[in-house]
């Protein structure tokens, strides 16, 4: 690890001015992934701004009847929050799914958003890696893929963003709430993670100086057709091979509105705008389900070792929809998946 | 008084270890300690060119850095550097002696400052110009020059002949993958420079008089000015056997400032130490119709350095369970460029019989017989690779007590047969088999006149439960309650005693200290004697035992004196015992331990996610000195088996000749989540002809069989054979 200079913020003007003053500075927060890349030297910050006392830390609800997340929430105080549990299930569910309890404690909302990539080349300095060094060369593409992105992808970078709770909020369709030198701005949940195209040391829209403030959830939080099932090595602490957030409004049988987004298998969490209208207006079956599973999977490519997610990815959001629409969401504590 | 051997005594160290009381290697001090961060290669095989260090020693607070360039002088001799479980052939590695690189996260330089910080980040300012060279990782790129070891057990008959000829046949490969140990507390040494040339060197080690004598070999010290201490380890699993390198640059480090030096390797770099190498197991198995063993061929190729031949029994083991008139074993050794593997838990059988044990369930389902069936069908009460009678085998009464504990007879053999809701169930089962070693070992033992006695041995425990068997045989032999007795280990300068590995400490060191208790009832006999009307006047050593704080007549418990009298009378405030213990050299019988393990798997049929839901592990085991700690080595053997079979797995990009998992976020062993009930059974095994206890040992045999019996349940549940571990869910996936 480097030697760094070390500053608190103030409050969140103090945090932008600093970071606006310093090209080498990052934020910290609860500091459980950047700390870590700091030591394997992937991350070398010059100066590290400390927001983890800003008092973001509220979970309120706004007139409009959304609900906004202070960006300094603890992931633990985020999944147990009884306004989350009760209205967004789906969101506690996925929290509850990743890490472990002492991250979760530590891990913020906003650094959740902004993890990086759990692919080994780009922890490891002596190999070659794209997003840790444009120019250098993927690893992975001809080398161990099979934690590795099966839609999305790009020649120069085929990695998956390794977060659960972001998979439920890009479900939610959230806001994510930023400051910066020239104010305030709104980035819409799917605008906030990119694809690696030609540039796979970008993860996200959000500029180097700003900050996230705030993450808000539309009021609709599909608390009664929803699940979130991840499949991963072992039945826990492992990140996703496969994970499924699926939401539905129902009327009857029939099928109002439906939300699919899917973890481990991208770039950043992944929604098929065609597999969710074709589920809508449809009867919840079996059939319907696989064919939205189909239509989201059509552009999937397999590398060397990941192709077994395509068809696992297929049975997963069968299996989700079907929880959905049943109504049984899977458990996070018991691991039998329903 | 009841007797402690054979009950579940809680460990006597368990309150040292929950409150930090016990201290582990890097928690030592010393003033004005100066702390070692390592720097490793990038490449797997070549030359360092270029190593400028000086941005480093600029760093204000960095004292030195040491590389093969300025490193103080050290042996060069081979012999220099073999320690006690070094292999044979071979040149041991020791780091920072030239500018070769044998392997990836090879050390390569230390950088010595005043703080933990300061070095770490001078670490980063090293500049190393390599000249590679092109390197081998893969086992299955170079098996095909991998060159024959000394055969682990003769062969009997023609195998292949009767294996062409045999009515029912069963051939496949099976592969192990590189396995770590990633003990929780990470290879770190203090080295306390103590003026004048000694060193008192706080090592996580598994024998400190084997680093002791390492330490003074490589580093030409006098026996007397070098003392290694390891009172308590955060596991070891085999990984500290052998001395590791971070005491050899600790050392190093001492030698070349004279100042006290601790070195502590970072996650990463315990993936640069010894390892569970990387094996294909070749079966070949005959029977006829009714199920009898005609034939068996058992062929394993294994890993390891270009600078050790490191190997371990894989094979074999079928001629110690079965009785196959015909068999062959072959056991090969593939050099890649690569660390040197070592011991991990049952090392050779976890791997040789997780092959072995495969290729049974293979050949039941050939013939159609239930697994348990056909292993009692060729079942051997002799060890048939020697042709003698076992000391004790009670592997029927395992296979027995297993079955009906586990609910065996409902099994429905045909696979996919059995299911709960969406997952499919499957039962599977295996045998385990180990060896029951022992090794001199010497204790000392100091009674106080108070009936105060402390016991001690260089042994460690590591975290196996020494301290506490002990302790039980001790309070026994010498007829004190167990308060009463301290047992003090891990430091050479106590009595000798062996590496702890091979399960054989519980009855090595416990029949140290019942030998070395018999030199002090005697003594007390003696004194005893002395006093006037002693109602002791005329027995005979072996009339009198110790009990209750006394010696009494075995006859007549009232013919006593107090130990406290005794002393009293003879004016000594306490006595003084150590005596070395050797079992006489028999080869008349095998030694074994034995176990049959039946597993539940339930696997989600469209999403592959497989659990293990239920384990029994029956086990023959001798004696069991203290049902709680042997139970806990069992439990956590069956753990670490599901990780085997499910889990475990170092990932190497061949490319770079790297493994690419060096950390426990990515290198998966099983969390409680993974892990249900588990059931362990220790049968009834009385021993009179092994040791005077009749204890074997039970470190080992946990893990043995636990792989085999969860991949023939996968099998029996979803009708998929996986041959290469882990078997993880992409694998099942149908
Ligand atoms: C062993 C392990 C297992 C894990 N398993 C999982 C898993 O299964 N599923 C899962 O989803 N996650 C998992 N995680 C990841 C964990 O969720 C993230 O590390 C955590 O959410 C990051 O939050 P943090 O506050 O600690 O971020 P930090 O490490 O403090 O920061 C991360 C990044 O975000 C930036 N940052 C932080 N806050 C802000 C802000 N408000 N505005 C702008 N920039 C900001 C920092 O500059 C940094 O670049 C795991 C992590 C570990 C170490
Ligand atoms: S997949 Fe992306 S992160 Fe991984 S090696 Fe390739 S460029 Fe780097």
């Amino acid at each position: 690890m480097i030697n760094f200079r070390y500053s608190r913020a103030g409050d969140v003007a103090d945090a932008v001015r600093q970071i606006a003053s310093e090209p080498r500075a990052k934020f910290v927060a609860g500091g459980t992934n950047l700390l870590d890349l700091m030591k394997y030297e992937v991350e070398r910050p010059g100066h590290l701004i400390d927001i983890s006392r800003l008092p973001l830390t509220g979970i309120e609800e706004t007139a409009s009847g959304r609900v906004r997340i202070g960006a300094l929430v603890p992931n633990s105080d985020l999944a147990y929050h009884p306004l989350i549990e009760e209205r967004y299930p789906m969101l506690s569910s996925a929290i509850r799914a990743g890490a472990s309890q002492q991250l979760r404690n530590m891990a913020s909302t906003g650094g959740n958003l902004l993890q990086r990539t759990r692919c080994s080349y780009f922890y490891d300095v002596a190999t070659p890696c794209n997003k840790r060094e444009p120019g250098s060369g993927c690893s992975a593409i001809d080398g161990h893929n099979r934690m590795h992105a099966i839609l999305g992808t790009s020649e120069a970078c085929i990695a998956t963003h390794p977060s659960d709770m972001c998979v439920a909020l890009a479900a939610l369709e959230a806001n994510v709430n930023v400051a910066g030198p020239a104010g305030e701005r709104v980035i819409a949940f799917a605008d906030f993670h990119r694809l690696p195209g030609d540039t796979p040391q970008r993860d996200t829209n959000l500029e180097p100086n700003e900050i996230i403030t705030a993450i808000e959830l539309p009021a609709r939080g599909f608390a009664q057709n929803y699940t979130y099932i991840k499949i991963r090595d072992r039945l826990s602490y492992a990140f996703a091979l496969v994970s499924v957030a699926a939401a539905l409004e129902l009327e009857g049988k029939n099928i109002k509105e439906a939300r699919l987004a899917l973890g481990g298998i991208a770039h950043k969490p992944w929604r098929d705008e065609n597999a969710e209208a074709a589920l809508r207006g449809q009867n919840a079956t079996r059939d319907t389900f696989k064919r939205a599973a189909d239509i989201l999977l059509s552009g999937a490519k397999a590398y060397a070792h990941n192709a077994f997610k395509i068809e696992l990815a297929r049975r997963a959001i069968v299996r989700a929809l079907t929880q959905a629409a049943q109504g049984t969401p899977q458990s996070q504590s018991n691991k039998k998946v329903l | 008084m009841a007797a402690y051997i054979g009950t579940p005594t809680s460990r006597v160290d368990g309150r040292a270890k929950v409150t930090g009381e016990a201290k582990y290697a890097a928690e030592f001090n010393s003033d004005g300690l100066v702390y070692g961060a390592i720097v490793t290669s990038t490449i797997a095989k070549g030359r360092i060119k270029r190593l400028d260090a000086s941005a480093a020693k600029r760093v204000d607070g960095v004292l030195d850095v040491l590389t093969h360039e300025n490193r103080p002088h050290m042996a060069d001799a081979d012999q220099a550097w073999k320690d006690d479980v070094a292999p044979e052939k071979g040149s041991p590695f020791r780091p920072l002696y030239d500018d070769g690189i044998r392997f990836s996260r090879q050390p390569i330089a230390l950088v010595l400052a005043r703080e933990w910080e300061i070095a770490v980040f001078a670490a980063t300012l090293l500049d190393v110009e390599y000249a590679s060279e092109a390197h081998v990782t893969d086992l299955y790129a170079e098996r095909d020059k991998a060159f024959v070891v000394e055969k682990p057990a003769k062969p009997r008959g023609d195998a292949p002949r009767a294996y062409a000829a045999s009515e029912v046949r069963h051939e496949d490969e099976y592969f192990v993958p590189v396995e770590h140990h990633n003990p929780m507390e990470l290879f770190a040494a203090t080295v306390v420079w103590e003026g004048g040339g000694k060193l008192t060197v706080y090592d996580k080690t598994q024998g400190v008089q084997n680093v002791q004598r390492y330490v003074c070999s490589a580093f030409n010290k006098k026996p007397e000015d070098v003392r290694v201490v390891s009172a308590f380890m955060g596991g070891g699993f085999g990984a500290g056997l052998r001395p590791q390198y971070e005491v050899a640059l600790a050392v190093l480090g001492a030698l070349a400032l004279q100042r006290s030096v601790r070195v502590v390797l970072s996650r990463a770099q315990m993936y640069g130490l010894g390892y569970r190498p990387a094996t294909i197991e070749r079966l070949a198995v005959g029977a006829s119709k009714d199920g009898t063993l005609n034939a068996m061929t058992h062929e394993a190729t294994a890993v390891t350095s270009e600078y050790e031949d490191f190997s371990r029994n894989d094979t074999g083991w079928g001629g110690v369970l079965y009785n196959s008139p015909n068999v062959n074993f072959v056991h090969r050794l593939a050099r890649l460029d690569v660390s040197t593997p070592c011991d991990m838990r049952a090392p050779g059988a976890a791997t040789g019989v997780y092959g072995l044990e495969s290729a049974m369930d293979e050949l039941a389902v050939a013939l159609k017989l239930d697994p348990v069936e056909l292993r009692l069908k060729s079942y051997s009460d002799r060890d048939r690779n020697e042709d003698r009678p076992y000391t004790s085998k009670q592997l029927r009464e395992c296979y027995a007590q297993g079955a009906a504990a586990f609910g065996w007879s409902r099994r429905n053999p045909e696979p996919r047969s059995m299911r709960d809701g969406k997952e499919l169930v499957g039962w599977g089962m295996a045998s385990g088999v180990w060896e029951a070693l022992q090794m001199p070992a010497a204790a000392r033992i100091v009674l106080t006149a108070n009936g105060h006695a402390d016991v001690s041995c260089a042994a460690s425990d590591i975290g196996t439960g020494t301290y506490t068997i002990l302790a039980q045989v001790a309070a026994d032999a010498l007829g004190l309650p167990i308060e009463n007795i301290s047992v003090k280990l891990g430091d050479s300068t106590l009595p000798d005693a062996p590496v702890e590995g091979g399960s054989w400490m519980a009855a090595s060191a416990s029949h140290a200290v019942i030998a070395t208790a018999e030199e002090v009832r005697t003594e007390l006999l003696a004194a005893a004697k002395t006093i006037e009307n002693s109602p002791l006047a005329d027995a005979k050593a072996e009339d009198v035992v110790l009990a209750d704080g006394k010696i009494m007549s075995k006859h007549d418990q009232s013919r006593a004196v107090s130990i406290t009298d005794i002393m009293r009378h003879s004016g000594a405030d306490r006595i003084l015992k150590e005596k070395k213990h050797e079992f006489g050299e028999d080869s008349s019988h095998a030694r074994n331990t034995h176990s049959a393990v039946f597993v539940e798997v339930k696997i989600d049929e469209e999403l592959g996610i497989i659990r293990v839901t239920r384990v029994v592990s029956a086990v023959a085991a001798g004696r069991i000195l203290n049902t709680k700690t042997a139970a806990s080595q069992i439990i956590g053997g069956v753990v670490w088996g599901i990780g085997m079979a499910l889990h475990e797995e170092t990932v190497f990009d061949h490319r770079f000749g790297r493994i690419m998992n060096a950390n426990i976020a990515e290198y998966h062993v099983p969390v409680n989540a993974d892990i249900h009930d588990i059931k362990v059974i220790f049968v009834d095994e009385p021993d009179e002809k092994i040791n005077k206890l009749g204890v074997k040992g039970v470190g080992e045999i946990g893990i043995v069989g636990v792989p085999a019996a969860i991949a023939n349940a996968v099998y029996h549940a979803t009708g998929t054979r996986v041959r290469d571990l882990p078997i993880t869910l992409d694998k099942v996936l149908g």
